[in-house]
């Protein structure tokens, strides 16, 4: 036993280790990207670990695997969870042999998402169990024995951390790292894996009669527990425990909810031991729609009665708040403070140098009244620069765009999306808006990895998770064999060049493809290739502020001339903007 | 009771790495913490926060009005958390700012130091030329151990075991650079 400071996500690996884990699949989400991270960079790894295109295609290899008797997870975000929900219904159904875990990081608060659904209804909905950690400790404790909770019901188990678990850190107490000794091996069964309807019919009802066990099981593992203190009662779940038990009185009882499905025998006997119940959750009110059902007449307060918002992320304070608005004691009391007013704001931006930015100043200049539909990635951040129009999931950039020209409109339709989305869900529309004759641009802004989520490799790299050298995907070659005649390949780098492209793919009709190509620069920083930095100089400056308005950090105004300032990457892209030449290379003396 | 201590600044500048510093040091010590980082899309040149809460067995975030200690590694990010600070609580902080591109692409005001102080106010706020003694120590990159190192004895943790989580933390060619940092922080700032 050693303790360390970890990241969530790093201890939910190094348990996934303990439990001698044999393979692992992913497709990189913040809040989740770390566990795959972490297992592909272990030292002396002995197991399986890759990135795949998506997560639909992630867990159909983590389930066959399991199916040949291997310990495997499957890591995404929620709303990766909705691409892998199809074989997650069915997965249900046939069951699983080697311990098979589900990992859907949710985002409370969508720091860093497009919306704040929770996994634990898709638990509900296949009927699997699901794990919700309320700590860091418990999360490592937690996935480690999910592997052999599935083994015991044969079935997938849906472990759910949220952001507050996933990038939080703590003190944890870490097991062994297990050797693992397993071999793969398929044992044929169709009437567990065949789901034609005579198969699929037993193996509903054989699901369905695993239930009223598994409740029972949940609460002899202690991960659904009590603390009975006081005629007031709280239910709580997920981090929103660890809230609540800093802030609420030693007078009040407590139900802790781990684990789901929630045995309702045990639940309606803690509730029924009180007078008045507060349900507090994040996100959805699975615990408070069961707690409905068993109350009988005790009143219970939560989402559903107001007094717990639906969305949004819950804090200390919050939770403190809550609670006292329902009349239960709190034993911390939080000042009520307002933040500084008037400050510039600061979201994140594309980074000094990025070749997106470039990109999406070319298409607006080219495309003055065009509409952008837009994708998931670093470039959704093109926003601020008015080149994102629509933004829904992974890979709907090239089917709204299709959509949009098919239903008539009139303006030109460019859409952005990344190479890694492309190869997630983008190439299904290419090949429909092809097939189905719809006028668009489309721009692929390959910058050869996934740089949002922490730089993971995807198959435009060259470079698998494990780090072997692969022939990396030709974007050209698949978008040609997809029906597109118009592909071009050219770096948004040389501005003129692009810009012609762009109006070569303006004059056309059909599906133009243009694959704007360019390292991401933080892999640039990383390769130690450095262009240099640029400087303006300030007495041929006129002020016109035609390369602030391109938008980079790196470009500040003072007393009306432009200045670049230490962020410059020497993308050198600002020179070719500048209308009377100020800006140029810096020179060492 | 945990000693909070929040630590912002813009993404890339080394909040994550000073928050593990701190979070080595209690594991040196046997002492619980929890901390809370900006991750994914925040990081991007964006306003960041870590939170550090030492001595702390339940969640790892800090409610406003709380915070024991803030290390900010930039002026206006100082103001931007500054209500995070409890009554008595101090702020270590740059003395720089990075203007946001929004104030040159969306037109906002661009505040200056008197206003951005104007807006911190009665909290204490304890100014470091972290660029100056960054470059002394040999590397403008070590900017947030100096200020780590200027805050250090308010935090309830031994020097040694804070010199022994930086030698842990940082990458192993860059362990001396580091500590002469954050002994240049310390030495300027063990007079407040």
């Amino acid at each position: 036993m050693v303790v360390k400071y970890l990241l969530g996500n790093e201890a939910i690996a190094h348990g996934c280790l303990e439990a001698a884990l044999d393979t692992a699949f992913g497709y990189p989400g913040t809040p989740s990207s770390e566990v795959i991270d972490t297992l592909r960079t272990w030292p002396d790894r002995q197991s399986y670990v890759e990135w795949s295109v998506n997560e639909k295609v992630a867990y159909e290899e983590a389930l066959a695997s399991s199916w040949c008797g291997m310990r495997s997870i499957v890591t995404m975000k929620h709303v990766g969870l909705n691409v892998a929900a199809d074989p997650l219904m069915t997965s249900a159904y046939t069951g699983v042999k080697g311990g098979f875990v589900v990992m859907s990081a949710d985002d409370p608060f969508a720091h860093s998402s497009q919306n704040e659904q929770d996994s634990r209804c898709y638990a509900a909905f296949a009927r699997i169990p699901c794990l919700d950690p309320s700590s860091v400790q418990e999360a490592h404790d937690m996935v480690r024995d999910a592997f052999s909770l599935s083994e015991e019901f044969l079935l997938p188990v849906l472990f759910r951390p949220t952001t507050r678990i996933c990038h939080s850190k703590s003190d944890v107490t870490l097991g062994e790292v297990a050797a693992l000794d397993r071999q793969a091996s398929f044992e044929k069964d169709p009437r567990q894996y065949v789901v034609i309807p005579a198969h699929t019919r037993v193996l509903h009802k054989q699901l369905n009669e695993k239930q009223a066990s598994l409740k029972k099981r949940l609460v002899e593992s202690g991960y659904n527990r009590s603390t009975i203190r006081g005629k007031i009662g709280v239910i709580t779940g997920g981090i929103a425990a660890s809230y609540v038990h800093e802030v609420v009185s030693d007078s009040v009882s407590i139900a802790h909810i781990g684990a789901y499905p929630i045995d309702e025998e045990w639940l309606s006997g803690f509730i029924r031991s009180h007078e008045r119940i507060l349900v507090v959750e994040e996100l959805a009110p699975v615990i408070e729609e069961v707690s409905r059902q068993v109350a009988g007449l005790v009143p219970i307060l939560g989402k559903k009665t107001g007094h717990v918002p639906y969305e949004g992320e819950l804090s200390p304070s919050r939770v403190a708040q809550y609670l006292k608005a329902a009349d239960i004691p709190v034993k911390l009391d939080y000042p009520v403070i307002q933040p500084p007013a008037g400050l510039p704001v600061r979201p994140p931006i594309l980074c000094a140098g990025c070749m997106h930015r470039t990109a999406m100043y070319a298409i607006r200049k080219v495309f003055r009244d065009g509409i952008f539909p837009s994708d998931i990635g670093c470039y959704t951040l093109g926003l601020q620069l008015g080149v994102v129009d629509t933004t829904i999931c992974m890979g709907a950039s090239i089917t709204v765009a299709s959509g949009m020209a098919q239903a008539g409109e009139k303006h030109d339709i460019v859409c952005t999306i990344g190479d890694s989305t492309f190869l997630h869900t983008g190439i299904q529309g290419l090949l429909n808006a092809v097939y189905n004759d719809a006028n668009i641009t489309v721009v692929i802004l390959d910058n050869r990895i996934t740089a949002m989520t922490g730089h993971q490799p995807n198959p435009t790299t060259g470079v698998t998770a494990s780090g072997v050298e692969r022939p990396a995907v030709s974007l050209e070659m698949l978008c040609r064999s997809c029906g597109v005649s118009f592909v071009e390949t050219v770096s948004p780098s040389d501005l003129v060049q692009f810009t012609g492209v762009l109006k070569d793919a303006k004059a056309r009709k059909g599906v133009k493809v243009i694959i704007a190509k360019q390292p991401c620069v933080i892999t640039e920083r990383r390769a130690k290739i450095n262009r240099g930095k640029y400087r303006v100089s300030s007495d041929i400056c006129i002020g016109c502020k035609a390369c602030i308005k391109f938008g980079c950090p790196a470009i500040e105004l003072h007393s009306g001339i432009a200045l670049i300032t230490d962020l410059c990457s020497g993308c050198g892209v600002c020179t070719q903007i500048c209308p009377v030449s100020a800006i140029s290379l810096e020179v060492k003396e | 009771m945990s000693f909070d201590v929040l630590i912002v600044g813009i993404g890339g500048q080394g909040t994550i790495l000073t928050s593990n510093i701190l979070g080595e040091a209690c594991v040196i010590e046997g002492i619980h913490v929890r901390g809370a980082e900006t991750h994914g899309m925040a990081q991007r040149g964006g306003s960041v926060e870590s939170q550090i809460r030492i001595g702390q067995e339940y969640g790892p975030q800090i409610a406003p009005g709380t915070a024991d200690l803030i290390i900010s590694f930039d002026l206006m990010e100082a103001a931007r958390y500054c209500h995070y600070l409890k009554k008595g609580g101090f702020i270590f902080t740059s003395q720089e700012y990075v203007v946001p591109t929004s104030v040159f692409t969306q037109d906002f005001p661009a505040p200056d130091e008197h206003m951005i102080m104007g807006l911190i106010g009665d909290y204490k706020v304890i100014v470091v030329e972290a660029r100056r003694l960054a470059e002394e120590a040999g590397s403008i990159l070590t900017q947030n151990i100096v200020l780590l190192g200027a805050a250090s004895s308010h935090l309830p943790l031994q020097e040694q075991s804070l010199r022994d989580a930086v030698s842990r933390t940082v990458p192993k060619k860059t362990i001396e650079l580091n500590l002469k940092a954050f002994d240049l922080g310390r030495a300027v700032c063990s007079t407040h």
